[in-house]
């Protein structure tokens, strides 16, 4: 049974807690293929939407999840807000948590911060990507959609290639494909292999040609420009040449292989834009897809925990 | 005035010896060491520790510019309770120490509030900028007993080069922070899988070994006489190996933290383990509590850095560094040498003996003729740390909570007892 107050990352889930949330998630996919979408699930209930830095996709994820449950959703633009007043975070939150909201989605550019600001109020709180630290409804997202095309999530081969430094969804990816015991290999420059990695149970290559061999999913992340402080590659030209994906560097992967990236992507840097594109190969939508639903699978368990304990 | 410590278990840091007997002051210095007759005012110590009183090398007090983190006063008392019976203090306030008339005003708000000597560094360059060498001969007259911009690495080698060069004319102390800036910019953990697995910026302790060495060899080159504030690594060790074998005039500290703590007591961000350089790994821990034992580092210091709640409840990357120690610098050593990596004679070398040959005191010692700064403690009595206690206004200790040993039972300040346990 999952029995989580909140959701901050990978790490604190067990293996059934992650099952438990694909296995709704399966059926609101199903159910979203409806033409009448609305369900009473969270009726009643405030979700607030607090993002510290810019989001589009997943923002908006969150909302049509959050309002085909029915809950009432308020967005708060935080870059604008307060604290460019000063506020600190924890003043921000004890504010907001003062208004009871019963679900707030925070995502922020600090490492650890999703989980202060938890510590501070009363309800429960979904971590939709703190600093470089956790972005676990990406990877839930990511299981979800592997799931469904190969059948199973176990003893695969995932090959996760690129900006791996300054990738939260590397690490809830790391965390969640290890815990279900697949093989995971991490590809890229040794400038965006942060240190240590290897002591979490990953193998570790700078060839993509080696890192994708016999993969059966293959996982492109973004090259995060934002988050760099000076040059890890020497041009993108040169990056996309040994590290960006085309048909060739994939060919060694397995011939059922699927690609998958978490978006938005950077045609012709880290992806090659017809590769990205081919529906035979690439199920980057259906990840955004897969992603209302496991965005609505993992707030409807978090509310039963709140009406639960409201009960007791 | 003449007062015994009599029934004493004295601890000689320059003899490395234990040795029970009585201690006799007079006039403020020791004045016989002696298994004798006591004489004067009689204090039975009860067969604990009397040991010479903690010069603490790099204390911060918040004044000027933060009394809201800590006072004069409040430092004072804190010290006191420590058994730190001289802070050396730093140079990174609001402003800096970095002109007479500043360090005037300090020394005058030091002397009318602490009970405990106080001892000011300077800034080596104007405004800890790192581009202009401060009035190094007339801080000196002032007062200050050292030259350092506090966390702050002086970046530019020539700048560098021609404040110790300077500095060698008066025969001023020069302390480094041997972190190169760069590679540390914006890290607060030390690269590895721990940090990793936080998504935290992370700096590899190669960052202080670069640093060293440069430091190494522009003392080479000048002949200045240099403390590096605080050497956390396995990897700086072997540089300054090299450059005390060669002769140079070069000395090191540590953090208490560093020797009692590591990365992984980070946990979930827990801020109140931020500190500057980062918490290093086990391995390091280990390497630099045997180098404090073989005497390759020569001091232990509390780098006390008062806090305040707001400044550390931000996520980990934004909240400020560093922890107050003032009152835990002793519990915690004693860990050490309750651990069994360290003898009390060596702790007090590094805690007492050792900073007070480095600024040419006369204190750090258990000799006749030396001032009667000492402490009397319990080695081994049980508390659990309540960070509520503390006497320091900021109660950012990493230690809340923790079980600890040793308590300070009195300490006297030239012979005066400025602090008794209840």
């Amino acid at each position: 049974m999952f029995s989580q107050r909140h959701l901050l990352g990978i790490e604190e889930l067990s293996p059934d807690d992650i099952t438990a949330i694909l296995d709704l998630a399966d059926h609101y996919a199903a159910h979203n293929l409806k033409q009448n979408k609305h369900l009473d699930v969270l009726a009643g209930l405030t979700q607030v939407n607090m993002f510290f830095e810019n989001s589009t996709r997943t923002q908006a994820s969150f909302e049509i999840a959050g309002k085909r449950l029915g809950a009432d959703v308020m967005n708060m633009a935080m870059q604008a807000s307060s604290i460019k007043k000063g506020e600190t975070l924890i003043d921000t939150a004890l504010t907001l948590n003062a208004m009871h909201p019963d679900l707030l989605v925070v995502r922020h550019p600090h490492s650890g911060a999703v989980k202060l600001l938890a510590e501070k109020v009363n309800c429960a709180v979904l971590n939709a990507g703190d600093g470089r630290h956790e972005h676990p409804t990406q990877a839930l997202l990511d299981a979800l959609t592997i799931r469904r095309r190969k059948k199973r999530l176990h003893r695969l081969t995932v090959a996760i290639c690129g900006d791996i430094a300054h990738s939260r969804v590397a690490r809830s990816n790391i965390f969640l494909l290890g815990k279900m015991e697949n093989r995971v290999r991490l590809v890229g420059p040794k400038t965006l292999m942060p240190s240590g990695v290897d002591k979490l149970g990953v193998e570790i290559t700078d060839n993509m040609r080696e890192g994708l061999k016999d993969a059966d999913v293959v996982m492109m992340l973004r090259l995060q420009k934002e988050r760099m402080d000076g040059g890890f590659i020497p041009s993108e030209r040169e990056y996309y040449h040994r590290w960006g994906l085309d048909a060739e560097k994939l060919s060694h992967a397995k011939p059922d292989t699927i690609v998958m990236h978490p978006g938005p992507m950077n045609r012709g840097v880290e992806i090659d834009g017809t590769l990205a594109d081919d529906i035979n190969i690439s199920v980057i939508q259906e990840q955004v897809e897969m992603g209302v639903a496991v965005r609505m699978a993992a707030m409807e368990l978090l509310a039963r925990n709140l009406r639960r304990q409201g009960a007791a | 005035m003449t007062l015994t410590l009599s029934n004493a278990r004295i601890i000689d840091p320059e003899a490395g010896t234990i040795r029970d007997g009585s201690v006799i002051i007079d006039n403020g210095l020791i004045a016989a060491i002696t298994s004798g007759t006591p004489r004067g005012e009689v204090i039975d110590c009860g067969g604990k520790y009397l040991a010479p009183g903690i010069i603490d090398i790099g204390v911060k007090v918040g004044e000027p510019g933060e009394r809201h983190k800590e006072s004069f006063k409040t430092a004072g008392l804190a010290a006191a309770a420590g058994g730190v019976t001289t802070m050396v203090t730093r140079p990174d306030t609001t402003p800096a120490i970095d002109s007479p008339e500043i360090l005037d005003f300090f020394r005058r708000r030091a002397a009318e509030s602490t009970p405990v000597k106080v001892l000011p560094m300077a800034a080596l360059t104007k405004g800890r900028e790192g581009k202009e060498m401060t009035e190094i001969g007339f801080l000196q007259d002032a007062g200050a007993v050292a030259f350092t911009d506090a966390d702050r690495p002086v970046a530019d080698a020539k700048i560098l080069q021609r404040a110790m060069t300077y500095a060698c004319s008066t025969d001023a102390l020069v302390l480094g922070h041997v972190q190169e800036p760069v590679l540390s910019r914006g890290a607060c953990m030390t690269s590895g899988a721990f940090a990793t697995k936080l998504g935290l910026p992370a700096v590899s302790p190669m960052a202080e070994r670069i640093q060293l060495e440069r430091d190494m060899a522009l003392v080479e080159m000048t002949g200045a006489r240099y403390h590096a504030d605080q050497i956390t690594c396995a990897a700086a060790l072997p540089a300054l190996e090299r450059a005390k074998a060669a002769g140079l005039r070069v000395t090191a500290g540590v953090s208490i933290h560093h020797l009692t703590l590591n990365e992984f007591d980070v946990e979930d961000y827990r801020t109140f383990f931020k500190v500057k350089p980062p918490l290093r790994a086990e391995d390091d821990r280990l390497a630099v509590i045997e180098a404090v034992r073989t005497g390759l580092i020569d001091v232990i210091s509390s780098m006390h850095t008062p806090q305040d709640e707001e400044s550390k409840r931000l996520p980990f990357e934004e909240a400020a560094s560093g922890a107050v120690a003032l009152q835990t610098l002793l519990p915690a050593a004693l860990q050490l040498v309750h651990g069994g990596y360290l003898d009390l004679p060596t702790l007090f070398r590094a805690i007492s003996l050792n900073p007070a040959r480095l600024l040419g005191l006369p204190g750090g010692r258990m000799a006749e003729g030396a001032p009667a700064d000492l402490i009397l403690f319990d080695a081994d009595k049980p508390f659990i740390l309540d960070r509520a206690q503390l006497l320091s206004k900021s109660k950012n200790t990493p230690y809340d909570g923790r079980r600890m040993q040793g308590k300070v039972l009195r300490t006297l300040v030239s012979g005066r007892q400025v602090f008794a346990n209840p």
